[in-house]
């Protein structure tokens, strides 16, 4: 196999390459996706039928708490990168389950949120809003989840096979996809939390 | 027994209980046939596990024929319905189930597999590349596509065919009005085979950019490449939307939401608007790789380089975009007012203007050029008239105003038929006949291939250019039937006929097939055609590795510079050549796709964790495995090549 050395682990063989441009490319699609949702969202946010509004249900503490966590995540999982590109591997191993605990404790704020949500009687089956205010959101959070057990795997390999240019290509990856939700939380935090409380 | 009620048909009728007993004694004669001539172990090697991108491409063709066969049933029952005022042939149920299917059938599981099939054979070899950049997830993608094909085409069998059009608009779609199972089975096979092609999507375009041979610039790419790539950019962009479209249906019909209700602030237009904001772009993925094809072959066969080579690039990548800015031309009627309908009306005629400019590319190349009428080349020229014809009435149909006359008639049926059918229709058989000999090293016969294009060729006229008359005159487009006093009569009849030339030309292409494979000459040159991209530099049958050694191309027109200027092709000497390992996991997983959407079909919970388990197993199990590949050998390849030579 052909190393290009002058580069990061991460991108030195022509596969890393590939993955990479590939992975970037579904970022592609991903944005495409939160943005029919966002689109959806603002088409349907005045539509609530018998149901509460925004305003009406939006609570600010835990949607903060939820930025805060989610923002420092990516924050440590860029650390994480850092230490892995001057291949310390227990500091990058750190780093990286810091940011998963750190998304599973966003994860429980935003179950403890729907579940809320529903106890006030703003459920999935209550009006057009609620049901595109708990999609969009919903598909962040799934996405989050899915996240933690993709994160999980890639540890394990690391712990397992060390920093090579396949483990650490995985790595890589993986923080673009944290990253990227990290960005998508960032339009709901201002587009639905804020925008709606107002 | 009560859990098995839920299976049963709602409507049915002998044809569908005939269809049973056919697909059940079908599946048991290729089982016991798999059996007897002790297969399974084939089959599961060569192609279930496959990764090879020629392997794959050849799975889609064959999908994409039974697709086209299951398809055209349809139309047939449609038109012999329609053939005579009052028919009773179809009930209008029955009728709603057959156009629904139809659609859906040509579009998602006939038209897109063949497009795939060929850029899947051609593309990584026109771009001298060993392989698609993940050809694992290659497989994949074709699965999916597979078992969301098979998952729609059970629907009318077991529990009910979807029957709210291929369009699905809500509320028509909702519980309400569409009680059965059909439109579940519409929105998840939808969702499975839309998830295969956004994955192809990323796998092309990665590909194409990545993976060229050195020499190989962007603006030396040949054209159908260029096309794959702008087609497949749409495909990214494009097809998330429907993911979401879909969802929200799904879930207004499974979980009892209001997205698209008409109560609690649900709203039905959403979804006409994120339909179309996927259903516009869809007809561009279509038509793009087809006009790919078209630029190859008349190329070819008018012994020219393509006139106007960067306006055809250009504008292929206008289209793409535009074909984003249209969408609200599907639904002039349903009052978003003048302002939007005039924009809408202007980027829709914009979109002449990059077609034309192809247009005419066509013909300046065949101005002058040496013309051999091959039948690859008989289809490319007659495509050109006939879609033009499309084109223009499309014109008309994009003028908002003028559209209140023309929307929902059969004028409209016969507008989209004049632009898909020579647009895809015949770019699928003129690159099936023209790349055959490089998928399977032998020529289709072209006296039974000439035969068959002037009996689709005159039959396509005959069948749809009434309708253009009997839409002007009123009649709407999805009526199951109308009486005598319409005067409709005659002209449907003529329709009919139409079909059966129709039938009589596909079934002469299935005859070419099997008569070709029986009697065809196996002794053929690698370039039968004297054709002018990379392809055709390797041998016939394309060995595994595609290219010995990996080429150096120096112009768009590679191979024919090659043979006419003897620039040196394939540089250097032989050396090992890394490939991909074969795996069943794709296909695996997409089992699980299946049994997963079928049990979400139903609303059957357990089955449905279950097989959610099963597919998030697959995918750790891939994340785990260690896959480096295997290294084909210089005495392998030393041997392969001496014997392809040899032969």
């Amino acid at each position: 196999m052909k190393l290009e050395n002058s580069l990061p682990l991460e991108y030195k063989t022509h596969q890393n390459q590939l993955n990479i441009l590939g992975f970037w490319i579904f970022l592609g699609a991903e944005i495409m996706l939160f943005g029919t949702l966002f689109a959806s969202y603002f088409t349907l946010v005045d539509r609530t039928g018998t149901g509460p509004t925004g305003v009406e249900i939006f609570e600010i503490t835990p949607v903060l708490i939820e930025t805060f966590v989610l923002l420092t995540s990516s924050f440590v999982i860029g650390l994480g990168i850092h230490a892995m590109r001057l291949g310390k591997k227990t500091a990058m191993m750190t780093f990286f389950a810091v940011t998963l605990l750190l998304g599973l404790v966003f994860l429980g704020f935003e179950i403890f949120e729907f579940v809320h949500y529903v106890h006030i009687g703003a459920g999935l089956q209550t009006s057009a809003f609620t049901a595109i205010l708990l999609t969009t959101l919903g598909t962040h959070g799934a996405h989050v989840t899915f996240g933690l057990f993709w994160g999980l795997c890639i540890l394990m390999q690391i712990k397992k096979r060390g920093l090579t240019t396949e483990t650490a290509n995985k790595a890589f990856i993986f923080s673009l996809y944290w990253h990227f939700l990290d960005v998508v939380w960032i339009f709901i935090f201002s587009f639905v939390y804020l925008k709606g409380m107002m | 027994m009560d859990y098995f009620d839920r299976f049963a048909i709602p409507h049915p009728s002998p044809a569908i209980y005939a269809s049973m007993v056919a697909i059940g004694l079908t599946g048991i004669a290729i089982i016991a046939g798999l059996t007897y001539f002790k297969k399974w172990g084939y089959l599961w090697r060569e192609w279930l596990t496959t990764v090879d991108h020629k392997r794959i491409g050849i799975m889609y063709l064959i999908s994409a024929l039974l697709m086209l066969f299951r398809g055209g049933v349809d139309a047939i029952m449609m038109r012999a319905q329609t053939a005579v005022p009052d028919n009773k042939l179809l009930d209008a149920q029955h009728y709603n189930e057959v156009f629904t299917t139809h659609g859906i059938v040509m579009i998602i599981f006939m038209a897109m597999p063949f497009i795939y099939a060929l850029m899947n054979f051609v593309v990584p070899l026109q771009i001298g590349a060993r392989d698609v950049a993940f050809p694992r997830l290659n497989a994949l993608s074709f699965w999916l596509f597979f078992m969301g094909a098979m998952l729609f085409n059970i629907s009318f069998v077991i529990g009910g065919s979807p029957d709210a059009g291929w369009t699905s608009y809500f509320p028509l779609a909702g519980n309400d009005f569409s009680k059965s199972v059909g439109t579940n089975y519409y929105m998840l096979a939808l969702q499975i085979a839309g998830l295969g092609t956004l994955l192809s999507g990323i796998n092309f375009i990665t590909t194409i950019l990545k993976m060229r041979a050195p020499g190989i610039t962007l603006m030396k790419m040949p054209i159908f490449t260029w096309s794959a790539l702008t087609a497949n950019a749409i495909v990214v962009f494009a097809f998330p939307v429907l993911t979401v479209a879909l969802l929200m249906g799904t879930m207004d019909r499974l979980f009892g939401t209001y997205f698209f209700t008409t109560s609690n602030g649900g709203m039905d237009m959403l979804w006409a608007n994120l339909f179309w904001v996927w259903g516009h772009p869809e007809v561009y993925i279509l038509v793009l790789p087809a006009f790919g094809v078209y630029s190859e072959i008349i190329s070819t066969f008018a012994r020219r380089n393509l006139y106007g080579y960067k306006s055809m690039v250009a504008s292929m990548v206008i289209i793409s975009f535009l074909s984003f800015l249209v969408w609200t031309h599907h639904f002039f009627t349903m009052g978003q007012g003048a302002l939007t309908n005039s924009i809408f009306s202007i980027t829709t005629m914009a979109i002449a203007i990059p077609t034309g400019i192809k247009i005419f590319n066509w013909l300046f190349t065949l101005w002058r050029g040496k013309i051999v009428f091959t039948v690859p080349m008989l289809y490319s020229v007659g495509f050109i008239p006939i879609f033009t014809i499309g084109g223009v009435t499309g014109v008309m149909l994009g003028m908002s105003a003028a559209d209140y006359q023309y929307h929902n008639t059969m004028f409209l049926v016969a507008h989209f038929h004049y632009t898909i059918i020579p647009g895809v229709v015949f770019a699928m058989i003129a690159g099936l006949t023209y790349w055959w000999p490089k998928m399977f090293g032998f020529m289709l016969n072209e006296r039974i291939g000439k035969w068959a294009f002037w009996f689709i060729a005159i039959s396509f006229n005959v069948t749809f250019f009434p309708m253009f008359f009997t839409g002007l005159n009123g009649q709407a487009r999805r009526m199951y039937t109308y009486s005598e006093s319409t005067g409709f009569g005659p002209l449907n009849l003529l329709s009919f006929i139409g079909a059966l030339g129709l039938a009589v030309g596909f079934a002469l292409l299935v005859y070419n097939i099997y008569y070709s494979t029986r009697y065809a000459s196996r002794n053929i040159s690698s370039d039968p055609w004297d054709a002018r991209t990379l392809e055709w530099a390797t041998h016939n049958p394309v060995p595994a590795y595609n290219f010995a050694i990996t080429p150096q191309a120096e112009s768009i027109e590679a191979f024919w510079d090659s043979k006419m200027k003897g620039h040196k092709l394939f540089p250097g000497e032989y050396k090992k050549i890394h490939m991909p390992n074969n795996s069943g996991v794709p296909f695996i997983m997409s089992c699980f796709f299946f049994a997963w959407g079928f049990s979400f079909v139903f609303g059957m919970w357990i089955p449905l964790i279950i097989t959610t388990i099963g597919i998030l197993a697959c995918m750790v199990h891939r994340s785990f495995t260690q896959d480096h590949g295997h290294y084909i050998s210089v005495k392998e390849i030393e041997k392969k090549e001496k014997e392809l030579r040899g032969a």
